[in-house]
C-alpha cells in the first residue's frame, strides 16, 4: 500500500476530494456574497438560507412531483431567485441609505424565519437526495477511487464561477454592473435602470446559492439547518479572501476547502476551527484580507 | 466600493436645557418605578426563576448595548463570552469547589480573557467586517465547547450547585439568589451608566459618531474599542456565570449563534443606545419566548425572526427610543 506521510493514499486522496467539493460550495457561496456586497453593500446573511432552500427544492420537487436532478438544477436556482426578487422589493430597499448593519440583521432575521418553516414542516432530521442515475458509480484513477458525482460537483461549481466572473468582468452588463458598484447615481444619469440591476444582482446571487444547494443536495443530509452551519465559515472565507475580487474569493474558498480536507488527515479534531484559526492569522498579518483592498 | 465622503455634519439643534433636565428626571422617576416592581416581584407571585433568567439576559443585553448602543460596534458572537463563563463557573464550583462569590468572578475573567483575545483580531477591521469577525471567531469557541471534554458535550455541564454566598447565605433559597442577582443587575446597570458619562465614554461616542474624526483628534480608536470590547465582554461573562448558578446548568446553547442573534434583537427592540432599553428588550424576548414555548413549536423561531425584520424595517429607535422621542415632542 502506498502511503503519503503515513496516510494511506487511497484515503488521503479522498479526504482531499472532499475537500475541493466543499471548498467548491464555499467559492460559489462567497462569490455570491460578494457580488451582493459589492452593489448592495449589504451582507446577505440570509444566503446560507437560500442555499438550503435550493436544496429543499430539489428534494422537495422529487418527493412531490418527480421532478428529476437536470430539472432540479434549473427550477430550484429560479425559484430561489424569484424568493430574492421578492426579499429585495419588500424589503432591502429600505435600507439602501442606512448602516450596512442594518442590512446584516434584517437578512438574519429573514434567514430565521426560512429556518423556522422549514423545521416546523419537515422537522430537523436530514432527508436523502438521490444521486441522478448518469452520474452514479466512480472511476479508478489508479491511484484512487474518484465518485463521479464528486468530480461533477467540482466540475460545475468551477464552470459557474467561471462563467460569473466572465459575465462581471468581460462583458457590457458586468461593466454597468461595476459601474453601478462606483457610483450608482453616475449610472443612472446615463439612463440605466439602476433598481431594477440591484433587483437582479440580488437574485442572481440568491439564485447561485440555490444552485449550489442543488449540487450540494445528494452528498449531504437536506436539513433546514445546513445553511447557517456553512454561512458563517462562508463569511470566514470572505474575510480571509477580501470581498473586492471574484476570483480572489473563487481561490479562497477552493483552498480553504483543500485545507480543510488536510486537516481532517493529520488533526481530525481541528478541522471544524482550522478556517476560523487561518482568519486570524490573516487578519493578523493582512488586515485587509489576502485579495482586498484597503478601504 | 466606495470611500465615505467626509461631509461638515450639521449637528441637530441641543434641545433647550430645560427639556433635558425634564426628561432626565423623568428618566430617573421611570427607573426608580421599575427598581420597586423588581423588589416586590417575587412576593406578588412572579416566578423567581423566570425572573432571575430575564434579568441575567438583561445583563446580557446591557452589556452588549454598551457596545452597540454607545460604541457602534456590532458583536455578532456575544453568546461565546457569555457562554464560556457559564462553562467556566460551572465547571469551576461544581469539580474545583470554589465557593460562588468566587465563581462568578472566575466566570467574568475567563470571559474577558477570551474577549481580549477576539477583540485584539477583530478590531483591526470595523463595521460589516468586524460583525463578520466576531461571528467566525465565536464559532470556534463554539466548536471547541462542543469538544472539550469538561463541558459536556451535548448533555452539556449538569449539576452545579448554587452553595453559599460568602459562605453564610444560603443561595438554594430562591429569594436569596434572586436578590442576589438583583443586585448584581443594579451595579452593572450603574456601571454602565458611569462609563458612558465619563470622559472615556465620551470618546466611544465620538467613535460611534465620526470614526475618522476620533482617530485624526489623536485618539488611539483601537485602544478604546478593545476595553469596550474587553468590558462588554466581561460583563456578559458574569450574566453567564450568574445563569450557570440560578439553573444549575450550562449547554452548548449558551454558546450558538443563535443566542447571540436574540441578543442584538434584545437591545434592538427594546432601544439601542438607551439605558432601559436592553431591560425591556431582555424582559419582552424572554418573556415571549416563556409564553409561546409550549404552544407553538418551532413557530418561536419564526415569531423572532419576523419580529426581527420588523425592528429593522419600521422599529429602529426600539421601545425606548420611540417612548423617548415621543415625550421630547411633546415637551418641546
Amino acid at each position: 500500500m502506498d502511503e503519503i506521510f503515513g496516510v494511506p493514499i487511497q484515503s488521503f486522496m479522498a479526504q482531499l476530494m472532499l475537500g475541493l467539493v466543499n471548498g467548491s460550495f464555499y467559492a460559489m457561496l462567497s462569490l455570491g456574497l460578494a457580488v451582493i456586497f459589492g452593489l448592495l453593500g449589504i451582507v446577505n446573511f440570509a444566503h446560507g438560507a437560500f442555499y438550503m432552500l435550493g436544496a429543499y427544492a430539489a428534494w422537495y420537487g422529487a418527493e412531490r412531483f418527480g421532478l428529476s436532478y437536470w430539472a432540479a438544477l434549473i427550477c430550484a436556482p429560479l425559484a430561489v431567485g424569484l424568493l430574492g426578487v421578492l426579499v429585495e422589493k419588500s424589503l432591502l430597499r429600505w435600507l439602501y441609505k442606512l448602516d450596512p448593519l442594518y442590512g446584516l440583521l434584517l437578512t438574519f432575521g429573514l434567514a430565521l424565519i426560512f429556518e423556522g418553516v422549514l423545521l416546523q414542516h419537515f422537522g430537523v432530521s436530514g432527508q436523502s437526495y438521490a444521486v441522478p442515475e448518469a452520474l452514479q458509480g466512480g472511476t479508478n484513477l489508479g491511484f484512487m477511487f474518484l465518485p463521479n458525482y464528486r468530480a461533477w460537483v467540482i466540475a460545475a461549481s468551477i464552470v459557474v464561477c467561471i462563467g460569473t466572473w466572465f459575465v462581471i468582468e468581460r462583458t457590457k452588463l458586468g461593466a454597468t454592473l461595476r459601474a453601478g458598484t462606483e457610483n450608482p447615481a453616475l449610472v443612472q444619469a446615463f439612463g440605466i435602470n439602476v433598481p431594477l440591476m440591484v433587483t437582479l444582482t440580488y437574485a442572481g446571487g440568491a439564485a447561485l446559492a440555490g444552485l449550489a444547494g442543488v449540487l450540494a443536495a445528494p452528498i449531504i443530509q437536506v436539513t433546514p439547518l445546513m445553511g447557517s452551519n456553512l454561512i458563517i465559515v462562508v463569511f470566514a472565507v470572505v474575510v480571509i479572501g477580501g470581498m473586492g475580487s471574484i476570483l480572489g474569493s473563487v481561490l479562497t474558498g477552493l483552498g480553504l476547502g483543500l485545507i480543510e480536507g488536510l486537516t481532517k488527515v493529520f488533526y481530525p479534531e481541528a478541522s471544524s476551527i482550522v478556517v476560523f484559526v487561518i482568519m486570524a492569522i490573516v487578519l493578523m498579518i493582512r488586515p485587509a484580507g489576502l485579495f482586498g483592498k484597503e478601504r | 466600493m466606495t470611500t465615505p465622503a467626509v461631509t461638515p455634519t450639521v449637528t441637530p439643534a441641543a434641545p433647550p436645557a430645560s427639556v433635558t433636565q425634564w426628561l432626565n428626571q423623568r428618566a430617573r422617576l421611570f427607573w426608580l418605578a421599575g427598581l420597586a416592581l423588581l423588589i416586590i416581584a417575587p412576593f406578588v407571585g412572579v416566578y423567581p426563576i423566570f425572573m432571575m433568567k430575564a434579568l441575567c439576559f438583561a445583563i446580557f443585553a446591557c452589556a452588549f448595548n454598551l457596545l452597540l448602543g454607545f460604541t457602534g460596534l456590532l458583536s455578532f458572537g456575544h453568546a461565546a463570552f457569555m457562554g464560556a463563563a457559564a462553562y467556566g463557573t460551572g465547571w469551576l464550583v461544581r469539580s474545583a469547589g470554589l465557593t460562588p462569590e468566587l465563581g462568578i468572578l472566575a466566570g467574568m475573567v475567563v470571559a474577558g480573557l477570551l474577549g481580549l483575545g477576539v477583540g485584539l483580531i477583530a478590531v483591526r477591521r470595523q463595521g460589516i467586517y468586524f460583525a463578520m469577525i466576531t461571528l467566525a471567531l465565536a464559532q470556534m469557541i463554539f466548536f471547541v465547547c462542543s469538544q472539550a471534554p469538561f463541558t459536556g458535550g451535548e448533555d452539556g455541564l449538569q449539576g452545579v450547585p448554587r452553595g453559599h454566598l460568602f459562605g453564610f447565605i444560603p443561595l438554594q433559597n430562591d429569594l436569596a439568589m434572586y436578590f442576589l442577582v438583583l443586585t448584581v443587575f443594579v451595579g452593572v446597570f450603574l456601571l454602565i451608566l458611569r462609563i458612558v458619562h465619563s470622559p472615556y465614554g465620551q470618546v466611544l461616542k465620538a467613535i460611534r459618531e465620526n470614526e475618522p474624526r476620533a482617530i485624526s483628534l489623536g485618539y488611539d480608536v483601537d485602544r478604546y474599542k478593545l476595553l469596550a470590547f474587553v468590558l462588554s465582554t466581561s460583563l456578559a461573562g458574569l450574566a453567564g456565570a450568574l445563569k450557570t448558578l440560578v439553573l444549575g446548568f450550562a449547554t452548548l446553547s449558551d454558546v450558538t449563534w443563535n443566542l447571540s442573534g436574540e441578543v442584538i434583537l434584545m437591545t434592538l427592540l427594546g432601544g439601542l443606545g438607551t439605558f432601559t432599553g436592553p431591560v425591556i428588550g431582555a424582559f419582552s424576548i424572554i418573556g415571549l419566548q416563556n409564553f409561546l414555548a409550549d404552544r407553538v413549536g418551532s413557530w418561536v423561531t419564526v415569531i423572532i425572526g419576523v419580529i426581527f425584520v420588523f425592528c429593522v424595517v419600521a422599529f429602529r429607535k426600539g421601545i425606548v427610543g420611540e417612548l423617548v422621542a415621543w415625550q421630547k415632542r411633546k415637551a418641546s
